[in-house]
């Protein structure tokens, strides 16, 4: 009864037909509608969310080529103040989002895995380029990490070497839907092991 | 009488290798002798060592290739030395007493492929962590032996220095670089204003700099070891990705190093759009270095600025390239593809308006009293110790070094159109700073030179997918847009680089931070950064 189904978020300037890769994100609903949520804590998890996903702050990890095409997208044809991703932080602690732009190599990668944990939940983390997802060109390496997906958990993919800017905002767009979709209140206190969901489901049943 | 012939007459073991570029071959007893007496030569000194680079030849030789240039006469010279074997170790003189810029790069040899140089106050390795094992760039080094090690790195604050004694036995001393009463603030490498993964470390009294310790290496790659996998086409790729502000320029000079060893003569046509191309890149960069300087100062409206006038570059790329940032343009034998039917009517358009909103720039920035007082007079270099310290370009330029390859050593056509060299004489951030802003103006004047005139013709000759060239050593450099890139390539006769080397435009000029910023303020440390323009991939590779 006191259950909000989870779907993909839509909003007028988001809707789901104009995303390629909603299927992750529709695994993500059914996950978080396995459990429920109620409606009056889900429905102030809407406005915190609306409210966090349109002002993601990042922290620029610049290392190299893509960098540049981030600051790209600050200046004014691209702008990504539009979408409330302006304010790039310099520390971690000020910072929601961890944007990994270029190669990240042995000496560099402890360093990231520590600006990552000096980072304050929420936190997310966008792999841009095909140096971070994979290594890149530089895979066969003696000293390149392959995909810092091995080191830290990551939200988003950007593809490319380096991406276009539209690019860019198509990975920070599904980041934002991503956040939208989250229980900021609801699902995390009551959170239980997926076998335990399983048997009470059976159970109501 | 010729550099080889002196040499030969100072030291009459001296050999000859003529296999592609001239070498002249010194026993390693006698190369401080005749370096000395190079430097010090009283017609032609040469006193700016332009790139000095390691080699393990096989089967247990190590070498190193000094490539001299003569600062007043611009004639060239490359000198082999041989490391000797003594307790073990591969070793050879340190020249950093005649040059101060072999300081980082000895340090270099000694990272990548363990020749140890006497006499050198800082042995220390550069890019490497400093507990890895072995040397990257031997022949025999294991790909898989250094894992990926996720411990904190610990920094020592001491240097090894090795001294050759008479009696041929060595004495091994220590140097301090920081006294534990230091006090030494950490710079990077997460810093929105070192460009990048740099780090300084960088000790203070009160808010006077002491020294600088620049640790680098955050964003090395490994790519001259990774190009001695690849074929000579596929080893292109990696120039764009170096310094990518410079990504037309880097490129041309590797082609261009691989079109001399094979022997390709390549069409008028693509020299014009190498080069139109090629100074498109020049004032894209020096746009992008006003933004960036300008936000390390504090200020923001001037980054719109910059980056207005860039797009249109970046559009004019991406029409002809399909890139935008990183092109991948050119190729050996000429261009990937023709230009584009709109790229003459947009070039031209462009350099038009250029020149009519350049003011806007001067109004908001130059002129503002902010700019002339954290500028001027601030981080002085003097011409000696930028040539000594290898600070070729733009902050070469600003202490009086006339040092542009585009008229020292014309490639492509710049011979045949007419430019001046942007010299200023004070050497402070202020003078590299206008280097650049006057440079922009001199690469629309050679565009509008050229862009009327592109011939009729092919964009690229044939060339064979698989390449070998002859056996040698071969070079090129072009004058990117910080500085002199350079291309050692060394073959085998195989369709593979036995070595392939390249002149970082930045290592230098990150090298010649102490110099500047010493007993300067360390708020304007990062300004002289800004102004010096240096590019951590390029440095790193």
């Amino acid at each position: 009864m006191e259950v909000k189904n989870h779907k993909l978020a839509t909003t007028k300037d988001m809707r789901p037909e104009e995303f390629k890769n909603n299927d992750y994100l529709l695994r993500m609903a059914e996950e978080l509608n396995r459990d429920g949520a109620g409606i009056v804590l889900s429905t102030v998890d809407d406005v915190i969310n609306w409210g966090r996903s349109n002002s993601v702050w990042s922290l620029a990890l610049g290392t190299s080529c893509c960098a540049i095409e981030f600051m790209a997208l600050g200046a004014a044809r691209y702008d990504m103040a539009r979408f409330g991703f302006e304010v790039t932080r310099n520390s971690p602690r000020q910072a929601d989002l961890l944007m990994v732009l270029g190669t990240i190599t042995y000496r560099m990668a402890p360093l990231m895995k520590r600006l990552y944990d000096q980072m304050a939940e929420p936190k997310y983390v966008i792999a841009v380029g095909g140096c971070t997802i994979s290594g890149g060109p530089f895979r066969k390496g003696y000293h390149v990490v392959d995909g810092i997906d091995k080191i830290i958990p990551v939200d988003v993919y950007i593809p490319g070497c380096p991406p276009r800017p539209e690019a860019f905002f198509y990975g920070m767009m599904q980041l934002q839907r991503k956040i939208k979709m989250e229980r900021f209140l609801g699902g995390r206190n009551r959170k239980e092991k997926p076998e335990d969901g399983e048997t009470k489901r059976e159970e109501k049943a | 009488m010729t550099t080889e012939e002196k040499i030969k007459q100072w030291c009459p073991q001296a050999g000859t290798e003529t296999a592609g570029e001239t070498v002249v071959h010194v026993p390693a007893d006698r190369l401080e002798d005749v370096c000395r007496r190079l430097h010090d030569d009283a017609e032609e000194p040469m006193d700016y060592l332009r790139d000095l680079v390691g080699v393990d030849q096989g089967e247990g030789c190590l070498s190193t290739y000094y490539q001299l240039e003569s600062s007043r006469t611009g004639s060239r010279v490359m000198l082999r030395a041989d490391a000797v074997e003594r307790e073990g170790r591969a070793m050879l003189p340190s020249v950093s007493g005649l040059w101060k810029t072999a300081e980082i790069k000895e340090r270099e040899a000694y990272d990548f492929l363990g020749i140890l140089f006497t006499g050198n106050p800082d042995m220390r390795r550069l890019f490497l962590r400093e507990d890895w094992n072995g040397y990257p760039l031997r022949k025999d080094y294991d790909m898989d032996s250094n894992p990926l090690d996720m411990g904190n790195e610990e920094n020592a604050d001491v240097t090894e220095e090795f001294r050759l004694m008479p009696d041929g036995t060595l004495e091994r001393r220590e140097n301090v670089v920081f006294n534990p009463d230091d006090f030494v603030v950490n710079i990077g490498p997460q810093h929105p204003s070192t460009h990048g993964a740099l780090r300084l470390r960088t000790s203070l009294d009160g808010e006077t700099v002491k020294k600088i310790d620049p640790v680098l290496g955050y964003i090395h790659r490994g790519i001259e070891k990774l190009s001695e996998s690849l074929t000579y086409p596929q080893t292109l790729a990696f120039t764009d990705r170096l310094d990518y502000l410079s990504a037309h320029q880097n490129r041309h000079a590797l082609c261009m190093c691989i079109e001399r060893a094979a022997g390709i003569e390549i069409s008028e046509r693509a020299q014009y759009i190498r080069t139109i191309m090629d100074e498109l890149q020049r004032v894209a960069s020096h746009l992008l270095f006003y933004s960036c300087l300008v936000m390390d100062m504090g200020a923001l409206t001037p980054f719109f600025y910059g980056f207005r006038e860039r797009e249109m570059i970046l559009d004019i790329f991406e029409e002809t390239t399909g890139g935008r940032l990183i092109q991948n343009y050119n190729m050996i034998g000429g261009v990937q593809a023709d230009i584009h039917p709109d790229f003459v009517r947009k070039v031209k358009a462009f350099t038009k308006h250029m020149r009519e909103i350049i003011h806007e720039y001067h109004e908001i920035f130059t002129d503002s009293v902010i700019a002339r007082t954290r500028l001027k007079g601030v981080g002085k270099l003097s011409r000696e110790e930028a040539i000594s310290l290898g600070a070729t370009g733009g902050t070469g330029r600003a202490t009086g070094w006339s040092n542009d390859v585009r008229k020292r050593h014309p490639y492509a056509l710049y011979d045949k159109v007419d430019f001046k060299e942007i010299i200023y004489t004070h050497g402070d951030s202020w003078d590299r700073y206008m280097v650049r802003m006057d440079e922009i103006l001199e690469s629309c004047h050679i565009i509008d030179q050229l862009i009327d005139n592109i011939p009729a013709g092919e964009f690229r000759v044939k060339v064979k997918p698989v390449l070998k060239l002859p056996e040698g050593v071969f070079t090129a450099s072009v004058e990117s847009s910080r500085g002199e890139f350079g291309v050692f390539l060394m073959s085998r006769g195989d369709k593979s680089p036995w070595r392939l080397h390249f002149r970082s435009t930045g290592l230098p000029l990150v090298h010649t931070m102490d110099t500047v910023c010493r007993n300067g303020k360390i708020a304007d440390l990062i300004a002289i950064g800004g102004t010096l323009d240096f590019v951590i991939p390029d440095i790193d590779r």
